[in-house]
């Protein structure tokens, strides 16, 4: 049993006002302890922690991709550096804007703020994480042994870390691969479970990459509302104090209003987030991760095809016949290899994909009920508490109506 | 085409609430002294009809006549609607210079729960066609007569040449729908703010607008006309005699109000500005949706796992579905508050404008004080100096001064009179306004919700049935 868990500290715990959250520069500034519990001999000790940053998971996916050994194996995705771009952006506009906000109108803008920074480290959190979850979790994978450096070695990892020739090659690396979809475009398939498999892949991963980027732009409308809400709420409740009529009391109800629904609006758009962009984002790079291994195997069986060709080449010249011949079945016994663990691990990846779709689908349905309802039973009480205040008949009319329809 | 909407002045069983606290006497709410036969005791929503020889417009005296105890009341409920554009096929030669070329159907209620023989109008129920420009011209003529002596007068929706000529040109498109129906709705609240007025009702420009058949063309009305250009010259004079006059405000009262407005003014433009840009977002919102429930389609498509792919589908239909909800709910954010605060930014510089008709009206009862002053003085002079012929002169023209200045005195007093009454008038409008537009608000918001955990309850058993 390997079971590998991760948490984060938040850089600034801001208590007080008049502090504003210092957002990390660079990923280096994100701190990680990894916390492992085993029950395997190969560890020293049955449960430990170490320090870790992005850069550490990074070198370690990147270690994976290289071994050989692993060709037949779809990688775990590299989990994306953490972004804090989002909250930056909008902790520079607060500080443009301060001067024509009223302090309570600051005040919200902070917290909303405060709230998607919080965001953005549960974000970065659950896909570190995840990335974690894969590795102990495969049966080839988890006794890797710089997975195990990883998970155990408690001094700073950074001195094992790419040095610059290191990152060329990781360069280098790049530019074969799309050399490689031109390749995996060209290779006859002999197979027709992986002819299926190439081209199912590579048409869902340019429809998941749109619905991506279209489920984030839905987001960042969201957050354009609550944000709106925050300043109709403040504009209202300046202008109730400012008021003598009997609008004031409307007034306040309806600044408090606002800034409630707000706050469902911010939530929804947090959730929505989580359980379906972060779904369709992973989703996308593990295919990403899928094709990969289909590149690798059309590597071999491109290498098998040219060495057949290099034995035929040498039969006819009767040259090195013996060298061709053992070429050829190491390519042979190669291909075969990586098409073996190749068709497990992407029966296997299919299961994994319906069962995550599933159960976010699910969260995320309940919790858009859960917050309508919240939305509807506010606005309700409003509805009620305005007209109540003199019409008492005609309010309670309308009070029993709506109540009967939820 | 013809769009129809329904605007009452308010739920009817307010109607009835306030005439039974009419029966008990006239006296009702009112913040200010009253005369015995003020106007405004009993008009909050009706229309109080009294006699109509009674000539209250340019009357700068105590008004004539007695209102009766229990006044007869009549409630209007104008309806517009928008008539298609085939009047453009008859006018062929004024085409060219009309701007105003939409026309609109104006149907007109008059509900008269106490049967009275003094009725305005011949009819109960008609209709009328009426052009944009029609509504400008009544605006401009109601302002001409009542904005100096401190009634404020409802402004007309503004002209917009681009939208208007994308209309006439005859495109058949989602905005220049969307731009008459804004103009219909924007004009259907200016002929309602209009009738409530009980000054402004009994006008005899407005009951022309209201029944005849045929209106004289407006022609002042044109934007880039002479007669456009010499207001925005006035106005701008105005602007620049504002800053000028320097009053010495003997009433608490109305310096508070002023401050008040002034207050108003830029609350009610920053909370305008807030709600557009939520009108805009949420109809981002709304398309962002809509492409991402096609997206989901597609990828429901390519999905080969069955289950899945009829989950996404229908994950896709729903987004579908409540991006029309959204936008649904954007026009409402729209008609309802953003029109409304539109509305009230405006009204408010026609209250101010009010304001500084009394600093004008001040104003020129201080410079013929001023004037009697330095006559009198000449007088003194002319006396000293003993010149007989001239000095009947002079003699004269102080006694025309004298009358001047007592005559200014009155008409200060009386504006002030005018717009405290206004101003209460106008607040109260303006609560009623607000609480009714709110109350509909909040029902289409609660209505929203409802509908989208709806969609959603249908879509759960599907998304759990993926296996």
């Amino acid at each position: 049993m390997l079971k590998a868990t991760l948490k984060t500290k938040r850089l600034h715990s801001t208590q007080s006002v008049s502090d504003t959250p210092h957002l990390p520069q660079l990923s280096r500034e994100v701190k990680f302890t990894v916390h492992t519990k085993t029950t395997l001999s190969s560890f020293q000790k049955p449960e430990f922690s170490v320090p870790r940053q992005h850069e550490d998971f990074i070198w370690l996916h990147d270690t994976l991709v290289e071994t050989e050994d692993y060709a037949g194996l779809i990688i775990p995705p590299a989990p994306p550096k953490p972004d804090f771009e989002g909250p930056r952006e909008k902790m520079h506009k607060l500080g443009e804007g301060e001067a024509t906000m009223t302090k309570e109108e600051y005040t919200k803008m902070k917290q909303e703020l405060e709230a998607e920074y919080l965001a953005v480290f549960k974000k970065t959190v659950q896909v570190h994480e995840i990335f974690l979850q894969r590795l102990s979790s495969h049966p080839i994978l988890n006794k890797d042994r710089n997975f195990q450096i990883f998970l155990e070695y408690d001094q700073d990892l950074s001195v094992r870390r790419k040095n610059a020739k290191e990152m060329f090659g990781g360069f280098f690396k790049n530019m074969v691969k799309s050399a490689d979809e031109v390749l995996i475009s060209g290779v006859k398939e002999v197979d027709d479970f992986f002819e299926q498999e190439k081209t199912f892949l590579l048409d869902y991963y340019s429809k998941i990459k749109d619905s991506t980027a279209k489920a984030e732009k839905m987001t960042r409308s969201h957050k354009n509302i609550a944000d709106d809400y925050i300043r109709i709420s403040a504009t209202l409740n300046s202008l109730s104090s400012d008021d003598s009529t009997a609008n004031k009391k409307h007034l306040e109800k309806m600044s408090d209003l606002f800034e409630k629904l707000r706050k469902v609006e911010g939530r929804v758009a947090s959730d929505q987030e989580l359980k379906l962009t972060e779904l369709l984002r992973y989703y996308m790079r593990d295919i990403q991760a899928a094709k990969d291994l289909l590149y690798r195997r059309a590597r071999a069986l491109a290498d098998y095809e040219n060495s057949n060709k290099a034995l035929d080449k040498a039969r006819l010249k009767s040259k090195d016949i013996p060298q061709a011949e053992e070429h050829q079945q190491q390519c042979l016994q190669k291909f075969d290899k990586l098409s073996e663990s190749g068709k497990k691990e992407l029966t296997s990846f299919k299961g994994r994909r319906v069962v995550a779709f599933r159960k976010n689908l699910i969260e995320m349905a309940e919790l858009e009920i859960k917050h309508a309802k919240v939305r509807s039973s506010i606005q309700l009480y409003y509805i009620c508490f305005i007209m109540c205040t003199n019409e008492l008949q005609y309010a309670w009319g309308i009070c029993k109506i709506l109540c009967e329809q939820i | 085409m013809f769009v129809l909407l329904c605007f009452q002045s308010g739920p009817a069983s307010l109607t009835t609430e306030d005439l039974s606290t009419n029966a008990n006497g006239p006296k009702q709410a009112s913040l200010f002294d009253d005369d015995p036969d003020d106007l405004f005791a009993e008009a909050t929503e009706e229309v109080s009809l009294d006699s109509p020889d009674r000539d209250v417009l340019l009357s700068d005296g105590p008004s004539p006549a007695i209102t009766p105890m229990t006044p007869p009341t009549s409630v209007i409920t104008p309806r517009i609607g928008h008539a298609h554009d085939d009047m453009f096929t008859h006018s062929s030669f004024d085409e060219v210079e009309e701007d105003g070329g939409d026309s609109f159907d104006i149907h007109i209620s008059v509900s008269d729960p106490e049967k009275t023989s003094m009725s305005l109008f011949k009819l109960r129920e008609f209709s009328v066609r009426r052009r944009f420009s029609d509504f400008l011209g009544l605006h401009s003529k109601l302002a001409s007569k009542y904005l100096h002596i401190g009634y404020i007068v409802p402004p007309a929706p503004e002209k917009s040449i681009v939208g208007m000529t994308k209309v006439k040109v005859g495109k058949e498109d989602q905005s220049s729908n969307e731009f008459v129906e804004k103009r219909r709705s924007a004009l259907e609240r200016y002929l309602m703010r209009t009738v409530k007025h009980p000054i402004l009702l009994k006008d005899p420009d407005v009951l022309q607008f209201l029944e005849s058949s045929e209106l004289p063309r407006a022609v002042s009305t044109q934007a880039l006309s002479s007669a456009g250009l010499l207001r925005m010259v006035n106005k701008a004079a105005d602007a620049v005699n504002k800053m000028t006059i320097k009053m010495n405000e003997s009433d608490a009262w109305f310096e508070e109000k002023q401050q008040h407005f002034e207050n108003l003014d830029v609350q009610l433009r920053k909370l305008h500005a807030s709600v557009e840009s939520l009108v805009l977002h949420r109809k981002e919102l709304s398309m962002n949706m809509a492409s991402f429930a096609k997206s989901a389609a597609m990828l429901g498509n390519s999905e080969d796992h069955t289950a899945l792919s009829r989950a996404l589908s229908q994950l896709a239909e729903v987004e579908e579905k409540i991006d029309q909800l959204q936008q649904d709910q954007a026009n409402a954010d729209f008609y309802f508050l953003s029109e409304l605060l539109g509305d009230y930014v405006r009204l408010i510089t026609a209250v101010k404008g009010v304001f500084d008709q009394r600093m004008k009206t001040w104003q020129k009862w201080q410079d013929s004080q001023m004037m009697l002053q330095k006559k009198r003085e000449a007088e003194a002079k002319l006396q000293f100096n003993n010149k007989p012929d001239k000095l009947q002169q002079a003699k004269d023209e102080i006694k025309e001064l004298e009358m001047k200045v007592q005559q200014g005195e009155r008409d200060f007093e009386q504006i002030s009179k005018t717009i405290r009454k206004e101003v209460g008038r106008f607040e109260k409008e303006r609560v009623k306004d607000f609480k009714s537009t709110v109350i509909q608000y909040l029902e289409t918001l609660l209505q929203t919700q409802q509908q989208m955990i709806k969609y959603w309850e249908a879509f759960l058993p599907e998304a759990k049935a993926i296996s």
